[in-house]
């Protein structure tokens, strides 16, 4: 059946350079400098990309990152809490903007 | 073999090092057999509790005698089970005797076996250096590699190791735990995953240790048949082949040992050992044939599953190779 993801995509990610390379290449030059060590490990950079995968629905980097993950040595015990994380956020956002619903609702009532 | 991989000594010559050639024996490992307590699921041996083969008396003669005549340095001494051969604890002490440092190779869950309870005071005596199977810090990946219960007997003999001064700082007395990837993924860097095992190790059960290994899960054998069983062999090896690393490739293990099978036969390797790749491209393939000159600066056979040694940060019985 034919979907509009397609696991084998995503080994066609560096097809994005193709008509616009300089800014392929800042891209990924950045985005090598962002998962480096630094302040944060790796391994927690890559449960907070895991996190962020979920947060905005990616399938590829649910599968990229999942596998990050695993190689370098976190275990579904911390991954499934990275994910809880991205969960609460987003329920925890639609739940804060039921403020502006009781504030609607207070200007439209006696 | 799926023909987006590239061949492995293609891989090689794109960097110069083919063909891959020993650059000495600094190691002499043995496979003393096949049989063992367990049954892992990642075991390129396929070892278990009904494997019968055994390494004679004589290929052990012979080996003492080459420890001795050619004055390698290293013993490293695998299996199965090793400690399950009914001469190990003689063939220990002799060659130790030659002066070789010794490592065994222990999956832990032996020393619940009856008549092992000894075994650690054993290896104390004669010094023998201990590197043990430990898949991961916490009991579901453990035992989801070699099976249910075996994290709980593996604290429990880690804290005998301890006790008696395996792994404790300043004891001389060396405890190195293998960690292997609980599936179809690499292995966390090792200095980071070390740090982890540490830590964890510590705070929940109290353990040290001295060093950390992070090996490879080989596509071979048992850990292939499970990844064909779950529709990932070929990701796998594109994964492994995926990060070939010049670097890794030439520090690769087979360069500076060379394996001896329990019937005498040599290997560049356990993992050729188990795919029965002898030594070849010229050099003797029997242990009564052994010619120094000729092994040590051997052509080593190589195969598609070599990129699990090159894969990465590089694998190797010693860990990281890169």
């Amino acid at each position: 059946m034919e979907t509009y993801y397609n696991p084998a995509d995503l080994g066609k990610f560096g097809d994005m350079g193709k008509d616009a390379p300089e800014l392929w290449n800042a891209f990924m030059q950045w985005y090598g400098k962002v998962f480096a060590e630094g302040e944060l490990t790796a391994r927690e950079k890559s449960l907070i990309a895991l996190a962020v995968a979920h947060a905005v629905q990616c399938p590829y980097c649910i599968d990229a990152y999942t596998k990050d993950c695993l190689e370098k040595g976190s275990n579904t015990g911390q991954m499934t809490e990275a994910i809880h994380v991205a969960a609460a956020i987003r329920g925890g956002a639609s739940m804060v903007h039921g403020v502006q619903m009781r504030n609607a609702a207070e200007k439209l009532s006696f | 073999m799926p023909a987006t991989i590239t061949p492995f000594d293609d891989a090689l010559k794109s960097c110069g090092l083919y063909p891959l050639r020993a650059d000495g024996i600094a190691t002499l490992q043995m496979n003393l057999g096949k049989k063992c307590n367990q049954a892992c699921n990642h075991c390129h041996v396929e070892a278990g509790p009904n494997r019968t083969e055994m390494m004679g008396e004589a290929v052990m003669d012979r080996c003492i005698a080459l420890l001795e005549s050619e004055r390698i340095p290293v013993l490293d001494i695998t299996g199965g089970a090793p400690e399950l051969h009914p001469c190990y604890r003689a063939f220990v002490e002799r060659a130790r005797a030659t002066g070789a440092t010794v490592m065994t190779r222990c999956n832990l869950t032996i020393l619940r076996e009856p008549g092992m309870d000894d075994l650690p005071a054993f290896w104390k005596a004669h010094n023998v250096a201990i590197v043990v199977s430990l898949p991961y810090f916490r009991r579901e990946e453990t035992d989801a590699v070699r099976g249910k219960g075996v994290f709980e007997k593996s604290v429990e003999a880690l804290k005998r190791l301890n006790e008696i001064g395996y792994g404790v700082e300043g004891s001389g007395l060396s405890l190195n735990l293998v960690y292997n990837p609980a599936g179809a993924f690499l292995p966390a860097p090792q200095e980071a995953i070390e740090g982890q095992f540490r830590a964890e190790l510590k705070k929940n059960h109290g353990i040290s240790f001295n060093h950390l290994f992070a090996l490879t899960n080989m596509p071979i054998a048992r850990f292939k048949d499970h990844l064909i069983r779950k529709n990932t062999h070929e990701g796998y090896l594109q994964r492994l082949a995926g990060a070939f690393n010049p670097g890794a490739a030439e520090n690769v293990m087979c360069r500076s040992m060379i394996s001896v099978g329990w019937d005498g036969f040599l290997f560049d390797c356990d993992f050729n050992q188990m795919l029965n790749l002898r030594v070849n491209h010229g050099a003797p393939f029997h242990i009564n044939d052994w010619n120094r000159h000729a092994l040590a600066g051997r052509q080593i056979v190589t195969g598609p599953h070599c990129y699990g040694c090159t894969a990465g940060q590089g694998s190797s019985c010693g860990g990281k190779t890169s």
